[in-house]
């Protein structure tokens, strides 16, 4: 089992156990800010969406649904810029 | 391909030391800060001194920020009696607007909120206000029932409510308005930097080929000027949103006042 797992090391390239770990550690910020995208993307199309539709329905309450919605669009966001933190922070 | 030599990402956040040593090192970023600070005592010093009742000039800019900030943020979340918070909020939304803007001035173009210090300290000075303001009004054991039972809520959730109710209410969210300012002002400015970068390695390479970045970074740089506005107001009514929300119970609710 180790002899297989060092011939696939040699086989990729990977000379020493500090280029793996390197590599996955790329492959594991990516992940975790494209995960963390995911969320506050559909939240934040939903937030505006529902606010436009608000909006459109009652136009003279358009200024109160305006900071509403920026209140709502900062709250979701702030997930996202997390896991955009983490992908720098990690390694 | 283009044999382009991309230099870490701390190159672009990490700024020689000019003079001094340790903690106290001047560089560019604390230069910086000092001249957002300059710029908006000496802009608000400079609209106050005439004290027309009609206001001209450099007085009318600071009146139209005095009456955004006023009608647009503290009467929409707080109403007529939060109008005593106006001058943090004034101060707070002029000086992480000034420093925002200074990140897309042409020569300069280093956003100071892009290192943590200054989010993090203006996110401990709301936490510490909207805590204390918590404290004052309601009293210490108030002020904690508050939190740990929120209003409105049936006896049956509580078990699962008052956990995460303590642990957003006093952690996650000066933490959030920290990250929220710092990120936005570090993502924004590494994507421009990566595009000018990407601009100039083509240029070099092909002159035609510097065309479409050379687009992009202009339509970017006019989006970070809506974000440089969109975070300071979103720092600032979320500052007036967290006291409303520490103060009272019948203010439990966002917007209630047309």
């Amino acid at each position: 089992m180790l002899l297989h797992l060092i011939t696939a090391m040699n086989f990729l390239g990977v000379q020493e156990a500090g280029e793996l770990v390197d590599g996955l550690t790329a492959i594991g910020r990516g992940i975790a800010y494209g995960a963390a995208a995911i969320g506050p993307g559909i939240g934040i199309g939903i937030v505006v969406g529902n606010a436009i539709t608000a909006s459109a329905r009652q136009p003279e309450a358009a200024g109160q649904v305006q900071t509403t919605m920026f209140i709502g669009i900062a709250f979701t966001e702030a997930l996202a810029l997390f896991g955009f933190v983490l992908a720098f922070i990690l390694g | 391909m283009f044999a382009l030599e991309v230099p870490p990402v701390s190159h672009l956040f990490n700024w020689p030391t000019i003079w001094g040593e340790g903690a106290y090192a001047i560089n560019k970023v604390v230069l910086l800060f000092i001249a957002g600070a300059v710029i908006t005592l000496g802009f608000f010093i400079a609209a106050s001194r005439k004290k027309a009742l009609v206001p001209t000039g450099i007085q009318n800019v600071a009146e139209v920020v005095v009456d955004f900030i006023e009608n647009g943020i503290i009467m929409q979340t707080m109403g007529p009696q939060g109008l005593w918070f106006a001058p943090f909020l004034l101060t707070t939304f002029s000086f992480i607007f000034v420093l925002n803007l200074i990140g897309l001035i042409p020569v300069i173009q280093m956003p100071p909120n892009s290192r943590i210090a200054l989010p993090m300290f203006m996110a401990i000075a709301v936490w510490l206000i909207y805590n204390f303001m918590g404290i004052a009004k309601n009293g210490l054991g108030g002020y904690l029932k508050h939190i740990m039972f929120p209003p409105g809520v049936p006896w049956y959730v509580l078990p699962l409510m008052t956990p995460i109710n303590i642990i957003s209410d006093l952690l996650v969210r000066p933490f959030a308005l920290m990250v929220r300012l710092f990120a936005n002002m570090f993502a924004g400015h590494l994507i421009l930097v990566s595009f000018g970068a990407l601009c100039v390695a083509l240029f070099d390479a092909t002159k035609i080929g510097a065309i479409l970045p050379g687009a992009l970074l202009i339509a970017l740089t006019g989006f970070e000027l809506l974000v440089a506005f969109l975070q300071a107001y979103i720092f600032t009514i979320l500052a007036a949103v967290f006291t409303s929300l520490a103060i009272g119970h019948p203010e439990d609710h966002v917007a209630d006042h047309h």
